[in-house]
């Protein structure tokens, strides 16, 4: 890591985790370090820096750069530090006659082959090798360069054969061979902390040169992920960030937390002035410790991009263009239509949508908003259409929502289930730290219709890939739960202590039917019995089992039932309350598991508690001076239905493209177009705002204080490293709407608002801006019995007191394949893109994926007459769009897949109504399609072109 | 089109046939330079993907190994060993005879496919330097006339 800024000291090699400790002497100093540190680092913690090029702490010593030489009493020679352990009553010299001679003849070597550009070099200021060489004292070279690597030319004027180009394919970074010293950190790097194995030394000796994937590949068309660990951990220009060529150096850096998916990666934002240079993932954010993805690195340039829009605007009617106006006139306009629709239509005719994008501040104003200013439980959260049947199962089973562990208990995992989950695109940084243990030999389930990329890698491979049809999930998890019941495979004892007997016995007698077994669901599922009886057995016996959960197990109409599965199946084999285990739902958005902390649900209020309860309703009414309705409110489905049938008229929607992220888009444009009042708060004109008749334009992620609470409960701070560009916070203009509405709000820093929040909702009774400030980040529960937060749930007993199993009776979704709509179609995402796409589509990620496509088993493409990049038409019983196909045996016969990140394709024109019995998130992951050749866009496309295109006119305010 | 199926079909063989074998990629590498002369830039990703490895993982390993060659030789290979001993005994100007006789730089292979030129360093045969190697044989004590022999058999 380049200690540019804030000096993150690099102890050269990783800590050792051994709990015996060593003493010894260095240069007279005496440190006591556990066994198995390098003497590097053993240096390093007392202060000491021994010269050093090949080795960094993210990746295990090398050895190679014969720079970090010391000398001990008693043993020959100059030993490498980086690679030479500690032993006790060693004494250690870092500094005597002979290193330095060695190591200034080393340096001479190394500046022999690099050119001596250093004040037009983009590492300027920010090189080791340039450090080094000051370090060592180097003030000579001997060596005259007649063959090097680094000039395209030799003397006479004829092209130097060594001499190779840069390779800018990348569109965030570049990698120029001239300036590369060999210390194969990068090699390093991409296969110790990101675990693709892209880079490779090729060649040897003095031809011995970094290359990207094979011979014939560049950066981009080789296995690389973008995920600038490389870069990252490049100690000269060799591997440089694009920003950084085109800027300069940064001057000064905050840490801040990634606005994209829930790993909630923490960053330093590298700035000069307002202009960011780059983004680096902090070393000692524990979500992430010190990795990235291409997205949290590199994808950050559409907080700048000329979409943005940064005025307000209002229009009359949605067919009318939108019309530039100021704050004022915008509130004023915003708060008149709602008070107007309240007193026409009452009370209930308007509602929030929560975002889960915006930090948990926002969310929490939003809701309050609902509940204390239009005083009704309207308010709904996109987690709606995501992880609600997580709130719910693991609610009913284990008695918090959210997940039981950390990040860090995966390196402690011996048998890790991942269900419908595809973390190596999706959690891309909590993936590489799976893969990691998986190399170290854990052993991995997948249970996906599809092969995902999880399923196989760079060393390691799935021990089990259960292929099921889409739909069955609970089928297959029950089946399981039955192997492991009737033979005997349960963690009796576990059971017994921590669960609710009665309930155990009743699920055991339930699950031992035989219609439970794998040999019966085998025609439901398609996945053989055998292969789900082995994995049972598995993850049942083979020691720490831990479960990853995504989206593939809650956006079914059964999602709440298989989140109930899992629990029972985690508690059945003991594997929760202690390090390696637990059950973990990957959150898609930031700050999803924040948004549904803070009240977003219509039922509940913040930290989980039922608005019905009158004990909990009275401690908001106490803060807020208001009565609050103890109905609950609307769901963003209800909201819809309501607004077709003429009941509900306005609708405040912060941060969320319910548009193109909800499912049925013609339902919910219909909704939509119904109302009187959309206002709609964001970074873009989104899909959502061509029906709204309001524009409150959002602030970046950049732009203001808050904090992100993560997959893990972790609770991060979000640093302003730049003033909005559109003049607010997004807390500041909700804070304006409200006070326009009538209230009296008077927050002036979110750390009010987090006040307010730890004052009213127990979980979050300890956490402070302060406290956050100090400790970097807590997990909550945070509160007088756990003061420094929790990263572990259940260790002694269930949040509810004892555990309790629920039956899972699988049910078959009403949405079925027939002679019409054969093919099943299920959705995911890709790893350069997040959500609907409408940051990442501003930023070079096209680059790797321009548009949506259709992936067709070879069978069911042969059967039709398509062919691979042929446009089809993908038809349900809902609407039809039209795609790209592309032909791969990733998919069963019978099965087709799509992403959902570009809006020309509107996937969910084709998704249904149908939705999880329990909290309506809705059936994405399964809807029967048929699929034909087709020329061109459809119908639907076309006009919805149009109506998009007439909706995003604007008129300039009139100066 | 069928040639390229040929060559992953031959592929496919050979990755199989050492199946379960450790650290089986250079074993695999020997035999596909066996089957094919040498190893095509083609075979590195069908060879990644059997073996379960990267692009990358497998070009490295080819790359480090001159043995492993990516274009097919000449019916006749000639190396010269370019080592300390060889040189000091003469070696550069048998070197620049060989080139000059065949009218070849080093790695390149006559129009005609009749013959490779390769330096290398060191066959091990310092004690007999300058040495150099045809066709796998090793040659000891090399002179001109010996040179002009070796060369003669092999533009044959």
């Amino acid at each position: 890591m380049k200690d540019f800024i804030i000096p993150d000291r690099d102890f050269g090699t990783p800590a050792a985790k051994s709990k015996t400790m060593v003493t010894l002497t260095i240069d007279g100093f005496e440190v006591t370090v556990p066994e198995g540190t390098s003497i590097m680092r053993a240096a390093a913690e007392i202060g000491i820096s021994v010269p050093k090029l090949c080795a960094t702490d993210s990746v295990d010593a090398f050895g190679s750069c014969r720079l970090c030489l010391v000398e001990i009493e008693g043993r020959n020679g100059t030993p490498a530090s980086c690679t030479t352990p500690v032993a006790a009553g060693l004494q250690v010299h870092t500094q005597t006659d002979r290193l330095k001679k060695l190591r200034r003849g080393v340096m001479e070597l190394y500046i022999s082959d690099h050119p001596l550009d250093c004040l037009t070099c983009s590492a300027n200021g920010d090189c080791q090798l340039q450090d080094m060489a000051g370090a060592v004292g180097l003030r000579e070279v001997r060596y005259d360069a007649v063959q090097t690597h680094f000039r395209p030319k030799n003397t006479s004027g004829e092209a130097n054969p060594l001499w190779t180009p840069k390779d800018d394919s990348n569109p965030y970074f570049t990698y120029d061979p001239a300036k590369c010293i060999v210390c194969s950190r990068c090699v390093r790097a991409c296969e110790e902390v990101q675990g693709t194995f892209a880079l490779t030394i090729e060649g040897r000796g003095f031809d011995s040169r970094v290359s990207f994937g094979a011979k014939t590949d560049t950066a981009l068309t080789s296995d690389c992920v973008s995920c600038g660990a490389c870069v990252q951990a490049c100690p000269t220009a060799t591997l440089q960030e694009n920003s950084v060529i085109q800027i300069g150096t940064p001057e000064r850096s905050v840490i801040t937390t990634c606005a994209y998916c829930g790993v909630g990666c923490s960053f330093k934002a590298e700035m000069r002035g307002d202009e960011v240079v780059r983004m680096v993932p902090w070393k000692h954010g524990k979500a992430n410790r010190g990795h990235s993805c291409v997205k949290g690195r590199f994808a950050w340039g559409y907080a700048t991009h000329r979409d943005r829009i940064l005025k307000p605007m209002i229009r009359e009617a949605i067919s009318d263009p939108w019309r530039e106006v100021s704050w004022a006139e915008a509130m004023a306009f915003a708060a008149g239509r709602m008070k107007g629709i309240q007193e026409k239509y009452g009370r209930q005719a308007v509602g929030v949508i929560t975002s889960s994008r915006c930090t948990n501040e926002e969310a929490y104003l939003v809701q309050k908003l609902a509940r204390a200013v239009f005083l009704n439980n309207n308010t709904d959260t996109c987690a709606r259409v995501c992880h609600s049947p997580t709130g719910y199962g693991l609610g009913q089973t284990f008695g918090t929502s959210a997940g039981t562990q950390d990040f860090d208990s995966v390196e402690e995992t011996d048998v890790v289930m991942v269900i419908g989950a595809n973390p190596v695109n999706a959690h891309p940084v909590f993936a590489s730290r799976l893969t990691k243990r998986l190399r170290q030999g854990a052993k991995l389930i997948v249970i996906d219709p599809r092969r995902t990329e999880m399923v196989q890698g760079p060393h390691y491979k799935a021990a089990h890939h259960l292929a099921l049809t889409p739909g069955t999930n609970v089928a297959i998890i029950s089946a399981m739960a039955h192997v492991i019941v009737t033979e005997g495979l349960m963690d009796e004892g576990f059971i017994r202590e921590r669960c609710d007997g009665e309930a155990f016995a009743d699920y055991a007698e339930f699950i031992s039917a035989p219609h439970h077994a794998p040999e019966a669901v085998e025609a439901l599922t398609g996945v053989p019995s055998a292969q789900v009886r082995a994995a049972a057995r598995l993850f049942a016996t083979g020691g720490n089992g831990a479960i990853y959960y995504g989206l593939g197990v809650t956006e079914h109409s059964q999602g709440s039932t298989t989140v109930i599965a899992i629990a029972n199946l985690a508690m059945l084999t003991g594997n929760i309350g202690r390090p390696g285990v637990g059950v973990n739902p990957l959150r898609g958005q930031n700050n999803v598991q924040g948004s549904c902390d803070m009240g977003s649900f219509p039922h509940e209020l913040p930290g989980y508690r039922h608005v019905k309860h009158d004990d909990v309703r009275a401690v908001f009414e106490r803060v807020w001076g208001v009565q609050i309705d103890a109905e609950p409110g609307l769901r963003i489905p209800n909201m819809l239905d309501a607004a077709v049938e003429g009941s509900f008229k306005g609708l405040y929607c912060q941060g969320e493209d319910i548009l193109q992220s909800d499912p049925d888009t013609k339902h919910v444009a219909a909704g939509l177009a119904a109302m009187d009042c959309v206002i709609v708060h964001d970074l873009f004109l989104n899909e959502t705002a061509n029906y709204a008749h309001v524009f409150f334009p959002g602030s970046s992620f950049l732009e203001k204080d808050g904090t992100f609470t993560n997959a893990e409960r972790r609770i991060n701070r979000v640093r302003k490293v730049m003033a909005p560009k559109q003049g607010y916070a997004d807390w500041e203009v909700t804070q304006m709407f409200a006070r326009a509405m009538g209230a009296d709000w008077g927050y002036t820093h979110p750390s009010q608002i987090m006040d307010e929040i730890a004052l009213t909702t127990p979980s979050f009774a300890g956490v402070s801006y302060d406290k956050l400030d100090t400790l970097g980040s807590v997990q909550w529960p945070c509160d007088d019995a756990h003061p420094e937060g929790t990263p572990l749930m259940h260790v002694d007993g269930f949040v509810r007191g004892k555990g309790r199993f629920i039956r899972t009776e699988y049910v078959a979704t009403d949405e079925r394949t027939g002679p019409r709509f054969p093919l099943l179609l299920t959705t995911g995402r890709i790893l350069s893109h997040y959500n609907v796409g409408a940051q990442t589509r501003r930023t070079a990620n096209v680059v790797w994926h321009a548009e949506d496509v259709l992936e067709v088993h070879p069978h069911d493409a042969e059967v039709r007459g398509i062919r691979d990049g042929d446009w089809v038409r993908l038809a349900s019983r809902s609407g039809e769009t039209t795609l790209r196909a592309v032909l791969t045996d990733r998919v069963s016969p019978g099965v087709v897949y799509t992403t959902f990140h570009h809006p020309e394709t509107q996937p969910n024109v084709i998704t249904t109504d149908f939705s999880d019995w329990a909290t309506n998130c809705p059936e994405y992951k399964v809807t029967a399609v048929q699929v034909s050749p087709s020329n061109g866009p459809s119908a639907w496309q076309e006009q919805y072109e149009e109506q998009a295109r007439l909706a995003r006119r604007i008129v300039p305010a009139a100066e | 089109m069928s040639g390229e199926a040929l060559d992953r079909a031959r592929i496919g063989e050979i990755v199989a046939a050492h199946q379960g074998m450790e650290g089986e990629l250079l074993p695999v590498l020997h035999a596909v330079q066996a089957a094919f002369g040498h190893v095509p830039q083609a075979a590195v990703p069908v060879l990644a993907e059997g073996l379960g490895l990267t692009r990358a993982e497998v070009h490295g390993v080819v790359s480090f190994y001159h043995d492993f060659r990516e274009a097919p030789a000449g019916r006749h290979v000639l190396r010269l060993c370019r080592a300390e001993a060889c040189q000091a005994m003469g070696g550069d100007r048998l070197a620049l005879a060989a080139q000059e006789w065949l009218g070849l730089d080093w790695h390149q292979t006559s129009a005609d496919g009749a013959v490779t030129l390769e330096p290398v360093f060191c066959l091990g045969l310092c004690a007999c330097a300058p040495a150099a190697q045809v066709n796998g044989r090793l040659v000891g004590r090399l002179d001109d006339e010996k040179l002009a022999a070796l060369l003669g058999g092999v533009r044959s």
